[in-house]
């Protein structure tokens, strides 16, 4: 662009007022993804998936809300009524605000939608008048009054700080008499245009006093981050109205309510009549959303275990935050329906039938490449073989059987993980894992029954206690019980047999009651009887009666319990092994668990030094490649200064480092090493040279010392 | 209950408009010792023209000034105000005020909070002192504080207001003032004798009549129940007093300190018995921490509190042996722990982080985002300005207990890393 300007200097222009056309969505998603064709297609299943998944969460969202916020909105309805009461105890405490301090864990992000569904249900149903403030926005104690007074009376409110607002007419003056008297004025103007002609004037009182006078709430998000010394003066100043304007307070607290103390001293917290509200702690959360978003049959997209470590580990270890770990799995289903053309299969039964028969012949192709397809190929007969790898009506009606198995496999695998954890979480140090996820990811890693722990899990089982077996079996039989597929009803009416076979043995037992105790009690009978023991003879007794226990009968018991276990191992035998082992399941199934990782936890030191030691990578420029991993010498200059500063002790001599570029730019250049001119500093150079240096000081590779004139210090270690 | 009031008497009497009032008056004493209390009731029963204004509130002089004309000369005149107007401004347009509806008798401008003026403009003080002679009024500025004068004073010197002193009330006092809200159920006798037992158990900790007051009235449901249950007659006052005495005890520990709130210990008072006791705000310091943030913590801890000198000695393998006694200088010697959190950079922090953590942790943003996390939740505190990027400095703001509690739960023993404890 050019300026008229006769000047030299920086312009600046704004862009100009018609906005570029947008693209959409679809655009994006289409523009440079695998298998053009079905692409289309693939968006609209990803796009439809998606909103199922959202809807879901959004739904849960509420449910695990739903009892803060309902003693939240009680706290609330409770403080404004009992305002309104007359009686002696509550007029001598009145001066004090009602505060709710809701301890909603650290991650502080998180909070915002709970806060947004806490602020609409109390508009809702509570009171009209609800403002919520954020540490960031009030610094000083004029603006945290200002946000508060804008908010609640929605009107401009002048700030003596802003010279450049013109004097706006409705503006007020920001001070809380000002909201105290707009309050005022509120409750008056509505109750007397509320129609109530023949009443008398105490009943028309009273209506005033309970209907009329809703609270003013005022929520502050993040209370770690306000200025102490604002929140008590605003306080302080509060708790003078507190009379005319009946105020309520909500503290969004992350870390512990010992917070509340530490911020205010005594002489204010005196002036607050906190509550204490504690929501669900976020480990729990996750747990809820893994259970209704990942272990369910109902979605047909998948992870794969790596994934879903990367994704677990980034909230455990990271960020505590299920609002991030929803939005990686919404990142892990774009990637996989952009990067996998087979994942147009991913869908409901009915469609992914029909799809296979869309399926063109590159994807046939691809099908047939697929390692789970390979190996379940070579499976076949051999006539059978050469028609799935020739015939393509033959390898569509494959497909859609196999798909069927594959939809059949989910509907199993989770009721059997489900049963198997109600069992294992039982067990003492849980070896197969406290939380179901863990179970979750031992299955999709390898076979289960080959781990040593899942062993030992299973020798535990059979010494359980009998009701504890019983009660478990129970609620694994409830799991099947609701599971829809042949198979699982077929071991549920074999499961509730077995518990009744229990039931029979509790008619029977009392027979073999009678019998035992003298078998087992004998031997310490006769020790007993010898009067002298010593250590010889209480060896032998003890040796005994091991001997005896060992070669004794199974009780009935003993034998069904064995028979429980036997029964859920054969279960998980043939319904729990690895996804992996399923043919196609690359459809279902995203595994690029370096993506996700790449995506969700960048690293950002680690991509600059790529970014600088091998520019190709980023680049993408076959001719800066190098064999033996060294930068070319026509790489961008900050590469090649970067590059020749790692060969440098902690001090750099800028001059030796100049001539040592001069060197290699002008072999780039093509310059006869034999030339007079060869690795001669020019001006053009020079400034390269310069240019490329302040850009590594602003990367923070090295900086400025006093300690050596004409050098520069490094910052990082290690190098050639 | 206050001699003084009568001290304040003869001078508001004076009536003569060429004869003005003392310029300035300055009231100290403590918390509730009834100075707004008193000029209060003096002002409405006397129905002097006043403007009270408390300083905290007043965020910007302007508010100040405008509270002072609308109590004076009503809305209008606050009206002409310009935006941000300086003290001249208000005094310009206080005098032309004046000159239309001149004083009959002195006008008072009462200030709560007057310490909150020390931070003010450094000219507001000097001129409420003496603002009679600026707009040429009859009015008196009454300062009320809780610090006494000589910590006012300016050092380029000031107008000397009258000093006046409101001493705590005597116990006696104290018995009086309270008695007077009684609950209008019960006889005033009773609520007497209440009062004394409750200025018995609670006049050694605290002599805030506010704070008393609280106390009576949650308190007194609890000492009329064995009358209400009709066990106890009013007259038998040891019994009443064996009954009550020990739940004052408890609400010292509790409910004074706001431990629990007023309406929790209400409830537990209904549905108390011995072994319901509800856990207090400070019993909740458990801070649930992503596994990084933890380890992050530590290293914060251990770099806040251990001299940088001796992290070689902590965290390199083959460090040799380092006698405590001669390695140290003299001012090291001390404990760290006594001397509060130092200042680290960011660079030490990780330095120490990757060498406590137990596994290999790439250098992800989401570790840079934690530091900052824990900064906002005040769990460290950035020493440099937010703006510096380059090399920023933090302080580690937790305590012992609470970094023992985290290390407990990554089974790091922390003390073994700490100097003071070698």
């Amino acid at each position: 662009m050019s300026t008229s300007s006769v000047s030299k200097g920086c312009f600046v222009f704004k862009p100009s007022s018609k906005k570029r056309k947008t693209r959409s969505l679809e655009h994006y998603f289409t523009r440079d993804c695998e298998g053009r064709e079905s692409s289309e297609r693939r968006f609209k299943l990803c796009e439809d998936l998606w909103n199922k998944i959202k809807a879901e969460t959004e739904v849960l969202q509420e449910e695990l809300n739903k009892k803060i916020l309902d003693s939240l909105l009680d706290f609330a309805k409770k403080c404004s009524t009992t305002r309104q009461h007359c009686d002696w105890a509550s007029k001598m405490r009145a001066n004090e605000i009602p505060t709710a301090a809701l301890v909603l864990g650290v991650n502080v992000p998180d909070h915002d939608m709970t806060f947004q569904s806490l602020f609409d249900l109390l508009k809702h149903s509570v009171t009209p008048h609800v403002v919520s403030v954020q540490a960031k926005e009030c610094g000083v104690l004029k603006h945290l009054l200002k946000r508060v007074l804008e908010g609640l009376m929605d009107v401009a409110v002048d700030d003596d700080d802003e010279e450049e607002m013109e004097q706006n007419p409705r503006s007020v003056h920001c001070s809380l008499s000002t909201l105290s008297d707009w309050y005022t004025a509120k409750t008056k103007k509505s109750s007397s245009a509320t129609p109530g002609k023949k009443r008398n004037v105490q009943d028309e009182d009273e209506h005033h006093h309970h209907h009329q006078t809703p609270p003013v709430v005022i929520i502050f998000k993040d209370l770690e981050g306000f200025n102490p010394r604002v929140l008590q003066d605003f306080i302080s100043i509060c708790s003078r109205y507190i009379d005319r304007l009946p105020l309520m307070f909500i503290f969004g607290i992350a870390t512990s309510p010992s917070t509340v103390q530490h911020m205010l001293p005594h002489s204010v917290s005196s002036l607050l009549c906190i509550e204490l509200f504690q929501s669900l702690s976020c480990t729990q959360h996750l747990a809820t959303v893994i259970d209704k978003l990942i272990l369910t049959a109902q979605f047909p997209f998948k992870l794969n275990g790596k994934v879903m470590q990367v994704l677990i580990s980034i909230f455990l270890y990271h960020d505590f935050s299920v609002r991030n770990f929803i939005k990686g799995l919404q990142l892990a289903l774009l990637e996989h329906f952009h990067s996998q053309p087979l994942s147009i299969l991913c869908c409901k039964k009915k469609e992914a039938l029909l799809n296979v028969t869309l399926l063109s012949g590159r994807d046939l192709e691809t099908v047939r490449q697929l390692p789970s397809f390979i190996r379940f190929v070579e499976k076949q007969e051999a006539g059978e073989q050469v028609k799935l790898m020739t015939d393509d009506d033959h390898l569509k009606e494959a497909c859609q059987k196999l798909i069927k198995d594959l939809r059949k496999y989910h509907k199993s695998y989770y009721p059997v993980l489900r049963c198997l954890h109600t069992l294992t979480s039982l067990l003492p140090r849980y070896p197969l894992g406290k939380q179901i996820r863990e179970l979750h990811l031992i299955c999709l890693e390898k076979n289960v029954w080959e781990n040593e722990d899942y062993q030992s899990a299973m020798k535990l089982l059979k010494m359980l206690a009998k009701d504890e077996l019983i009660t478990s079996l129970r609620k694994c039989s409830e799991i099947l019980s609701s599971a829809k597929s042949k198979k699982m009803k077929k071991a549920f009416t074999e499961l509730d047999e077995l518990l009744a076979k229990f039931k029979h043995l509790d008619a029977a037992v009392p027979e073999t009651v009678q019998e035992e105790p003298e078998s087992v009690t004998s031997p310490i009978r006769n020790l007993q009887q010898q009067k002298k023991t010593d250590l010889f003879q209480l060896q032998k007794t003890l040796l005994e009666m091991n001997e005896s226990r060992r070669s004794k009968k199974k009780s009935p018991f003993e034998l069904l319990r064995n028979e429980v276990v036997e029964f859920i191992d054969g279960l998980v035998t043939c319904h729990l092994p690895p996804p992996e082992s399923q043919t196609l399941y690359e459809v279902c199934y995203y595994s690029s668990s370096a993506t996700v990782r790449r995506h969700l936890n960048a690293t950002p030191r680690t991509s600059i030094q790529t970014a600088l030691s091998s520019p190709c990578f980023y680049l993408q420029n076959e001719s800066l490649k190098n064999e033996d991993g060294t930068v070319s010498n026509s790489a961008p200059d900050i590469c090649i200064a970067y590059k020749l500063h790692l060969e440098c002790g902690r001090l750099i001599n800028l001059y030796d480092w100049l001539e040592a570029y001069a060197t290699v730019v002008s072999a780039a250049e093509g310059q006869d090493p034999d030339c007079d001119t060869f690795g001669k500093v020019d001006d053009v150079k020079h400034a390269r040279f310069i240019r490329s240096v302040s850009e590594l000081e602003f990367l923070g590779f090295i900086k400025s010392t006093r300690q050596k004139t004409d050098h520069v210090a490094r910052l990082t270690w290690g190098g050639c | 209950s206050f001699n003084i009031t009568s001290e304040i008497h003869c001078r508001t009497k004076v009536r003569s408009p060429q004869h003005y009032s003392y310029p300035s008056i300055f009231i100290y004493g403590h918390r509730a010792s009834g100075k707004s209390h008193v000029l209060h009731i003096l002002m409405k029963e006397l129905e002097l023209p006043h403007a009270a204004v408390s300083c905290v509130e007043c965020v910007s002089a302007a508010l100040l000034y405008e509270r002072v004309l609308t109590s004076f000369f009503g809305r209008s005149a606050a009206s002409f105000l310009p935006r941000s107007p300086s003290l001249s401004e208000f005094v310009r347009l206080y005098r032309h005020q004046r000159s239309q509806s001149p004083a009959e008798q002195t006008r008072y401008i009462v200030m709560e909070k007057a310490e909150l003026l020390r931070d003010a403009d450094a000219n507001l003080l000097p001129a409420l002192l003496r603002l009679q002679e600026l707009v040429d009024d009859n009015i008196t500025v009454i300062l009320l504080s809780e610090i006494v004068w000589e910590k006012f004073r300016p050092n380029t010197g000031c107008f000397e207001p009258l000093l006046l002193h409101f001493p705590d009330y005597s116990k006696g006092s104290l018995q009086q003032i309270l008695s007077t809200d009684s609950h209008p159920s019960y006889s005033a006798e009773l609520y007497s004798s209440y009062i004394n037992i409750l200025l018995g158990v609670f006049y050694s900790v605290c002599r805030d009549l506010r704070e008393l007051r609280h106390l009576a009235a949650l308190n007194f449901n609890k000492f009329c129940e064995p009358l209400t249950e009709g066990k106890v007659k009013e007259t038998e006052t040891h019994k009443l007093w064996r009954n009550i005495e020990p739940h004052l005890k408890k609400a010292m520990q509790t409910v004074y300190i706001r431990e629990v709130s007023s309406l929790q210990w209400e409830q537990m008072q209904q549905t108390e018995d011995e072994g319901g006791a509800l856990r207090g705000l400070s019993a909740h310091t458990h801070v649930e921490l992503p596994y990084y943030s933890k380890f992050l913590l530590i290293a914060a801890y251990l770099a806040s509190y251990n001299p940088a000198r001796t992290d070689k000695r902590f965290f390199v393998k083959h460090h040799g042996k380092i006698r405590k006694t001669n390695f140290l200088k003299k001012n090291e010697k001390t404990s760290n722990h006594l001397l509060g959190p130092k200042p680290f950079a960011l660079d030490r922090l990780l330095a120490i982080f990757y060498s406590v953590v137990d596994s290999r942790v790439a250098p992800t943003a989401s570790i840079f985002s934690q530091i900052s996390s824990l900064v906002t939740l005040q769990l460290l505190t950035q020493i440099s300005h937010t703006d510096q990027l380059d090399a920023p400095k933090y302080k580690c703001s937790i305590s012992l207990d609470f970094i023992s509690a985290v290390s407990r739960t990554v089974n790091f023993d922390i003390v073994k890393y700490l100097y003071d404890f070698l």
